[in-house]
């Protein structure tokens, strides 16, 4: 599938990329205080440390909010027209956007998600999330 | 909060070109046309102007200026890299150089081919460094623009607060009712209905078709010297009484914002332009408010305190915000229905209707004080707060 504009990784965000590869979802971790951070900056916002390492989180959330796009506003979306836009907020208390499979009629705030990996070439995984089965998913973690 | 810069500077030229779709003038073609019609209501002449402000949304540089317009001796050129927030955060710089005596008479410029070339409904992604990380975490799954980024935080606003796309909708109509008594505006012999805007076709949703600012070419420009100055220029001068900008954090993605749907850059922005002209909402007789979409007006009345937060639907269901209401906003139509003009033409209209020069049937009785806004891509904002004469 045409995923055009792909991520051409920062050299601060490689890490996030690497594991996405591996099937692992990353995000910064303040060494110094503790404090998770995405989209990666140098610098803790809250202690400005700058000792920090990649920390794997469980990719489960909730849907913050969404919009169902109709308009082909790049041509590499256009065959893919209306599609669902979201906003995920995760456990982990750090928010990240993804495009969704679902039906617009199935996508509404506060729903539960859950991240999948979406292998696009050798060079390119993107961490997607899609709704997730509360009771399938909440007894699996029981 | 300091009060240096209240009533030191003064709006003396406006100018615009007419607003189309289609032209087979250059962006700068636009923008020289467009100062030289400022210049000449301001009674000057461009070796008057020792400072120029070339807008952020247009890639027009100073030197540009300087060689068409044969500005010999410069003092003074910046260019605010707000988006949409940039107008506004423009003439606050404009007048700090006033007032400092590093400048005596600026040009500020703006304008674009919204329609013959920088068409927003199809773009292409821009590479700038405030769009690293949307580029790099966003665009990859499809969040590619701006209606996209704002539609996320119009629909958690209805999800938070019950506003509806009615809401949006008075909006929008009360923006064509202005419109369609304003001859320049390109929606002007347009009319529109609630139910119109309704059945228009969705382009992300919660936004329709008729939630999202006019692709439009033209441009605007003012010339701003020093109250003391301006008295001996044609026109009342009108008084920068209170300016602001704001800009909230992180300031780089809305997704990321901890409120989405609060226009934080905003809220700092009035408290600062409020807190300088000595005023407060209330004191407002009419409000250019920028409308690059419905919501932005929802969400500019509630982050300056014109009603409180989650307000603002029903605030503009009833009538408030017509001519003749209690909050009369965009009387000349806004970026929804005169053009997108990266707000200058909000700049315009409101010293117009401080002059008491606008057509009749839509001047605002009595209109002594004005406010407008600006506002950027990821929430920064500005505000400007403009009156005809000291209190
Ligand atoms: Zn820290």
């Amino acid at each position: 599938m045409n995923r055009a504009p792909l991520p051409d990784p920062s050299a601060l965000a490689e890490g996030f990329w690497a594991a996405a590869r591996q099937g692992r979802l990353v995000i910064q971790r303040c060494h110094a205080c503790g404090v998770l951070r995405h989209y990666p900056q140098p610098r803790c916002p809250h202690c400005q440390s700058s000792d920090w390492g990649w920390t794997e989180i469980t990719g489960r959330g909730v849907i913050h909010s969404f919009t169902v796009t109709h308009q082909a506003f790049h041509p590499s979306w256009a065959d893919r027209v209306p599609y669902v836009v979201a906003t995920v907020e995760l456990d982990d208390a750090v928010r990240m956007v993804t495009d969704l499979d679902e039906p617009a009629e199935m996508v509404a705030i506060d729903a539960p998600v859950e991240v999948f990996f979406d292998r696009i070439d050798d060079e390119h995984t993107l961490p997607r999330f899609r709704i997730r089965q509360p009771d399938n998913a909440d007894e699996q973690t029981r | 909060m300091s009060d240096t810069l209240r009533n030191r500077c003064a709006i003396v030229g406006i100018g615009h070109t007419r607003y189309t779709r289609g032209t087979s003038a250059s962006t700068l073609e636009l923008q020289l046309e467009a100062a030289t019609a400022a210049l000449a209501d301001a009674g000057l002449t461009p070796a008057d102007i020792d400072a120029v402000m070339p807008n952020d949304m247009s890639d027009r540089i100073a030197e540009e200026f300087i060689l068409n317009l044969g500005l010999e001796d410069l003092a003074f050129t910046s260019t605010m890299h707000t988006g949409g927030a940039s107008v506004i955060s423009a003439i606050q710089s404009a007048c700090m150089a006033i007032t400092t005596d590093v400048a005596t008479c600026a040009l500020v410029v703006a304008g674009r081919r919204g329609y013959s070339e920088q068409r927003v409904s199809t773009t292409s992604v821009r590479i700038m460094p405030v769009l690293a990380t949307v580029n790099e975490f966003e665009k990859p799954y499809g969040n590619l623009v701006a209606a996209q980024w704002f539609a996320q935080s119009a629909q958690r606003h209805m999800h938070e607060f019950g506003t509806t796309s009615e809401h949006f909708g008075h909006v929008a109509v009360t923006c064509r009712e202005h419109a369609n008594l304003n001859p320049n505006a390109y929606m002007y012999n347009r009319p529109m209905t609630l139910a119109d805007h309704q059945s228009s076709r969705m382009i992300t949703s919660p936004f329709h078709l008729l939630d999202c600012s006019l692709e439009t070419d033209g441009a605007a420009a003012i010339v701003i010297t020093s109250a003391q100055r301006a008295t001996d220029l044609p026109h009342e001068p009108i008084l920068i009484s209170g300016v602001g900008e704001g800009h909230g954090s992180p300031p780089t993605s809305i997704t990321q914002k901890r409120d989405i749907t609060f226009v934080e850059g905003m809220h700092f922005a009035g408290r600062r332009a409020f807190s300088m002209a000595g005023i407060g909402p209330h004191e407002i007789d009419c409000a250019q408010l920028y409308d690059g979409f419905t919501w932005f007006v929802l969400a500019s009345l509630e982050a300056l305190g014109f009603c409180g937060r989650g307000e603002a639907g029903p605030f503009v269901a009833d009538g408030r915000i017509k001519l003749g209401g209690q909050l009369p906003v965009n009387t000349h139509g806004g970026l929804l229905s005169e053009a997108h003009v990266s707000g200058m033409n909000h700049v315009i209209e409101a010293t117009r209707q401080l002059r008491r020069s606008v057509e009749p049937q839509r001047q605002v009785a009595d209109c002594e004080t004005a406010l407008v806004t600006n506002e950027g891509d990821f929430h920064e904002g500005s505000v400007l707060i403009l009156r005809r004469r000291e209190p």
